[in-house]
Order: C-alpha cells, then structure tokens, then sequence
C-alpha cells in the first residue's frame, strides 16, 4: 500500500519544513537586520526585530575604515584560484581512480578523506614556517596552495563519483574510434562530466571563501580575505555589533547571492547517485 | 581486406585464466559469430581482437600485420556495443562524424559519407537529435552508422541486439545480414542466442570456459556436433541427451535425438511415454514427455495440429538416421 499522504499531513510537514529553514536561516537574518540598525538598538533589551530606524550608517562607517573593495578582490582570487588549481590536479587523479583502478584505489580515496579529520591546527606551526621559508606568508599564492589542498580530497571525491557515473563503454567506443587519452578527456569525458565539475567548482568555491582557520593564521594585510574583514571588527575592548554586521553582510553577500542562483546545481551536484 | 589470425592467444585476469591458449582464423569476408553461455569468455575473446583488452599471450595478425601491441584504434576495426554507447552531448550526424574527425578526414569527405549512412540506415530524419531522443532500434543503428562509415577491415559486434525487444530484434538482425551481404565485410559478432549464430552466421565458433568446443557452419555443427555441449547448444528447442538402458541398445554411453527428430503417435512407436505439458504455438506443437528412461523430460517437436494433452500417453520413435552417439567423454563417436 502506497503511504497515504492527507492534506493536514501535508500542511505540518511544509509547516515544519519551514520552521527548520528559518532556524537554520535565523542568524544570517539577525545579522542582515542589525547592520542597519544604530549601534543602541544592536544591544537593546529586549531585542527590537524590525520595528526600529533603518540607517546605513554602519555601511558608510565601514567603508571609510576597510578596503572592501581589496579585501573582497583577495577572497575573489583566493577563492577562485584554489578552486581553479584543484579541479586541473583533480581531474587526471579522478579519472585514474574511476577508470583504472587499482587494488589500492578505494584505500587511497578513504586515506584522502581521512586528511580531512586531522585537526587544521595539528599542522599549523609547520606549515607556518614552511611558509616563512619559502616566503609566501601573506601572499595570495601562499593561500591558493594551500587552501587547494585542504578541499583536494572534496572535489577528488565529488569528481571520481561523477566519473563513475560515466558508462565505460562510451570511453572504448571513443577508443575504437580513434580518440587518443586527450580526445577523451576533451571530447567525451569533460561534457558529458560538465554538470558534475560545475557543482564540484561551485561547492568548493564556497567552501575556499569561508575557510576562516588558514586565511585568518597566514595573512597580515596584504593577502587577507573577507574573513579577515570580519575579524577585524571583532576587538576585544568595546563591541561594536552593528559594524560587525555590515562587515558580515558585505562579506557573505557574495557568496549568498551566487549560491541562491546555483542552488538548484548545487542541490543535484550533492545528491547525485545518491538515487539510483 | 580483414583476414584474422589468433595463434596460441591466452588471457588472465590476475590468477583467473579465462581463456587458455586458443587458436582462430577469421577469413577475410567471413560473418563468424563467437556463441556460448554466460561467462564463457566471448566477449573477452571479442575485446581481446578489438584491442580494449590486452593479451597475457600469444598473437594477433590483421590482415598478415602483427597487431598485439596495436592501440584499438590502429586495428582498422570498429565496433557495436550492446549499450549502443553513443556520445550522449553529441548529435546523431556529430556521432556518426567522430571517428572520422578523429582520423581527421576532410569535412566534404565527412558530409558524403555520414549522408550515404543515413541514408542506408534510414536515420536521415534524425540526424540533429541526440541520442537521448531516439529509440533503442534507431540508437543501434546510428551505432552502426558510426561503424560503418570508418569502412573498417572488419566490424565487431559484442550483443548488439541484447537489449531490444524480439520483434526489432529479428529486423535488425535481417539489417545486419543484409548488410554483410552488401559490404561483403568480415564480421565478428557475439551473442549468448543461438538462434542468431545459426541464421546469420557463415561460421559459428561455439565456446564453453575460454575453449573453443568447435568451429564450423551453422549446419555442419546442427549436423555434426563434436561433443555434448555443442549437441545441446546449437538447437533449439534442445537436443535430448539420453543415457542409460536406451543408449547401451546402440552400444554407447550417450545417445542425442534432436526433438525434430522424433515421431510421435498416440497408438505405436518405439518408446512409451506420457505428455507433461504441450506448448502450442500454433505453426509447431513442444511436447514434453516423462516415462522415457535415462532423459526426463524428453522433448519432441511435432507439426501444430497434433493434438495431445497433459496425462495422455505417447508413443514415439526416433528417426534412426538423426541419432547421434557419443562416449562416456561426450566425444561424438563416429
């Protein structure tokens, strides 16, 4: 018997649904609506939620303060480069593991992973003086390295499972058909694979844009981010709530305004073969 | 010209030894059919010539050219899948154009050929739509179409009509024929489905666990086969294998009485029986009958209009010159 499904059912569940998403939501909302409030109404008890005087004086303050426009130019290059860099190192070892594989291929994948449960801060001294070494503490490439490599194993995953969707005999008959291994990436393997590697870009975007831990430990001022924009209206003496917020806002409204576009990528990339 | 030779070929896949070392020729013109049951090793046999598979040893001539070390595309052959396996980001007429572009022939050259395939292929109507947009018969055949506008030394066809339904399946396969028959091309073609080795096939190799049981004409082997298995591969509805009492009368461990082979009466013969079911389809009547020692059930093959049912007795009496004799080692005898 199929589950019945009634209305009243139906009702509590879209109900319920929407509870969750404005939990979920809430603090983002929070933010957005403080940063147009006066630095009084931030702290007021009780808390007002719309009912006060919208002002973009915050805006206006933060702008004078901070360089956004080279802060959000940096998480831009930071963001986009790692994601760039990855996806050229992912894409041969994704296809190596998805299409000739190995005894060892599975052991590898989960060891790549398991990098990924290693606490960041575990190598932060020796990556801190790697980087003193060679020179690129606060400097872009510096964090496009590493910040490529810490989300590596994401995108080596996301692709090898794309890839294994790949029917292995449209590669043969491209084979038979003369396409040597570079016709095959280009010509088959690449566009059929295309909604795949656009999620895997897109996750893995978002994911290098809100990295906080390595931006925040091996940047100064030259190469820091939008996450080191934000920190640096957090200070210890004195909080100024509504600053923080529009700092907050103008950092994350890039990259909200990109994934409400690219959700409907995003959800299908995630999910994909996870239905067969 | 697709004349080829296997010589001493093996594969293993680590300690599994699936084919052990087997020798073939295919003439050049010659439609052979690789047939046997799941697993025997036909596909790998057909993916070792293709060059997808590597072979652990042995050698493999196209054409009197030494081509063991050849990638799949130096072959000169091409090859049906049984997924069709088309390009599904790319459009009939840029399918069938790949192989060509690979080679990197001139675009005119491209256009007359792809047009003359079409046309052949009745797939001129849907030359711009993908893949994705046409049936399982029209994606066979622009499969087809991407083989044949190569003008390879020899096409291989590794189950391509699996997955269509009976009714396409027999009008493909008459396409195909008749397509041999036009090109006058070697053919390599496996299938799993003896009824399509016997009606296409100008030799069938029957293979059983890598080995190659026998190899000859669809008739020679219907005729003649070499051992049991092939006795009982090629036919259909099968052959009966007999033992005991019945075979020891004609002084051998096995007799084989094709079910065509057999007469049936309901008042005398040679041997008593008693009707399990009977399967009308109308041009032909499949009795299968029980009582018969040393083969239960035994199956005859009588004309649609003999009319029996479950529980009547039946006499019946093999045709003495259709029997077939074979050792205790399932060697055929004389």
């Amino acid at each position: 018997m199929a589950r019945a499904v009634t209305n009243q059912r139906k009702a509590i569940n879209t109900a319920a649904a929407w509870a969750v998403g404005l939990l979920i939501f809430f603090p983002i909302l929070w933010t957005i609506l403080t940063s147009f409030k006066t630095e009084a109404t931030a702290i007021a008890d009780p808390p007002v939620f719309l009912a006060f005087d919208w002002t973009l004086e915050n805006y206006s303050a933060v702008m004078e303060r901070s360089n956004y426009a080279r802060f959000l130019w940096n998480s831009i290059i930071i963001a986009g480069g790692s994601t760039i860099l990855g996806i050229i190192v992912a894409v041969p070892a994704a296809w190596s593991m998805a299409f000739v594989p190995s005894k060892r291929t599975k052991d590898i994948l989960l060891w790549m992973l398991s990098t990924k449960m290693l606490p960041a801060v575990g190598v932060l001294y020796p990556i801190y003086l790697i980087f003193i070494k060679l020179g690129i503490l606060d400097s872009r490439i510096g964090l496009v390295i590493v910040i490529m490599l810490i989300n590596l194993p994401i995108i080596v995953w996301m692709l090898y499972t794309y890839f294994k969707e790949i029917p292995v005999d449209i590669l043969e008959a491209g084979r038979m058909d003369g396409a040597s291994l570079k016709d095959e990436i280009i010509y088959i393997l690449t566009p059929m694979a295309v909604p795949g590697i656009a999620s895997t870009l897109l996750l893995n975007f978002i994911l290098a844009w809100n990295e906080a831990f390595w931006t925040l430990n091996l940047t100064a001022a030259k190469a820091a981010p939008l996450t080191a924009f934000i920190a640096s209206y957090s200070s210890p003496e004195g909080l100024f709530y509504a600053k923080l917020s529009a700092a907050s806002t103008m950092a994350i409204a890039p990259i909200l305004i990109l994934g409400w576009f690219s959700q409907k990528q995003l959800v299908s990339g995630l999910t994909f073969g996870a239905v067969k | 010209m697709g004349q080829i030779n296997l010589t001493q070929v093996t594969k293993s896949f680590g300690d599994v030894n699936v084919i052990p070392p087997l020798d073939l020729n295919i003439n050049d013109g010659e439609f052979t059919v690789f047939v046997g049951p799941s697993g025997c090793g036909k596909s790998t046999l057909l993916r070792l010539i293709a060059g997808l598979e590597d072979i652990t040893s042995g050698k493999i001539e196209i054409d009197g050219q030494d081509a063991t070390e050849l990638p799949p595309a130096k072959r000169g052959l091409a090859m049906v899948f049984q997924s069709y396996a088309l390009y599904p980001h790319m459009s009939v007429r840029k399918n069938i154009a790949f192989p060509m572009k690979m080679a990197g022939m001139d675009e005119a050259e491209q256009k007359k050929r792809i047009e003359a395939a079409a046309k052949a292929l009745n797939l001129t109507d849907y030359l711009d739509r993908r893949p994705g947009q046409l049936s399982g018969g029209q994606r066979q055949r622009v499969a087809i179409g991407r083989a044949i506008v190569r003008e390879p030394s020899a096409f291989l066809f590794d189950e391509p009509l699996s997955n269509l339904d009976a009714a396409l399946r027999v009008g493909m396969r008459l396409e195909i024929s008749e397509m041999h028959k036009r090109l006058a091309t070697t053919m390599i073609y496996v299938t799993h489905d003896q009824v399509e080795a016997m009606t296409m096939a100008d030799k069938i190799v029957v293979l059983q666990a890598g080995v190659i049981e026998q190899v000859g004409s669809p008739l020679e082997l219907y005729r003649r086969p070499r051992n049991k298995f092939v006795a009982g591969f090629i036919g259909s509805p099968k052959m009966n294998l007999i033992e005991g009492k019945l075979a020891s009368e004609h002084s051998v461990h096995t007799i084989g009485i094709r079910p065509e082979h057999i007469d049936v009466s309901t008042t005398e013969g040679a041997w008593q029986g008693t009707v399990g079911v009977a399967e009308h389809l109308g041009s032909d009547t499949f009795i299968h009958i029980h009582g018969i020692p040393g083969c239960d059930p035994l199956t005859v093959r009588a004309g649609g209009d003999v009319d029996v049912r479950h529980g009547d007795t039946v006499y019946l009496t093999p045709q003495a010159q259709h029997i077939h004799k074979f050792g205790a080692d399932g060697l055929r005898l004389d």
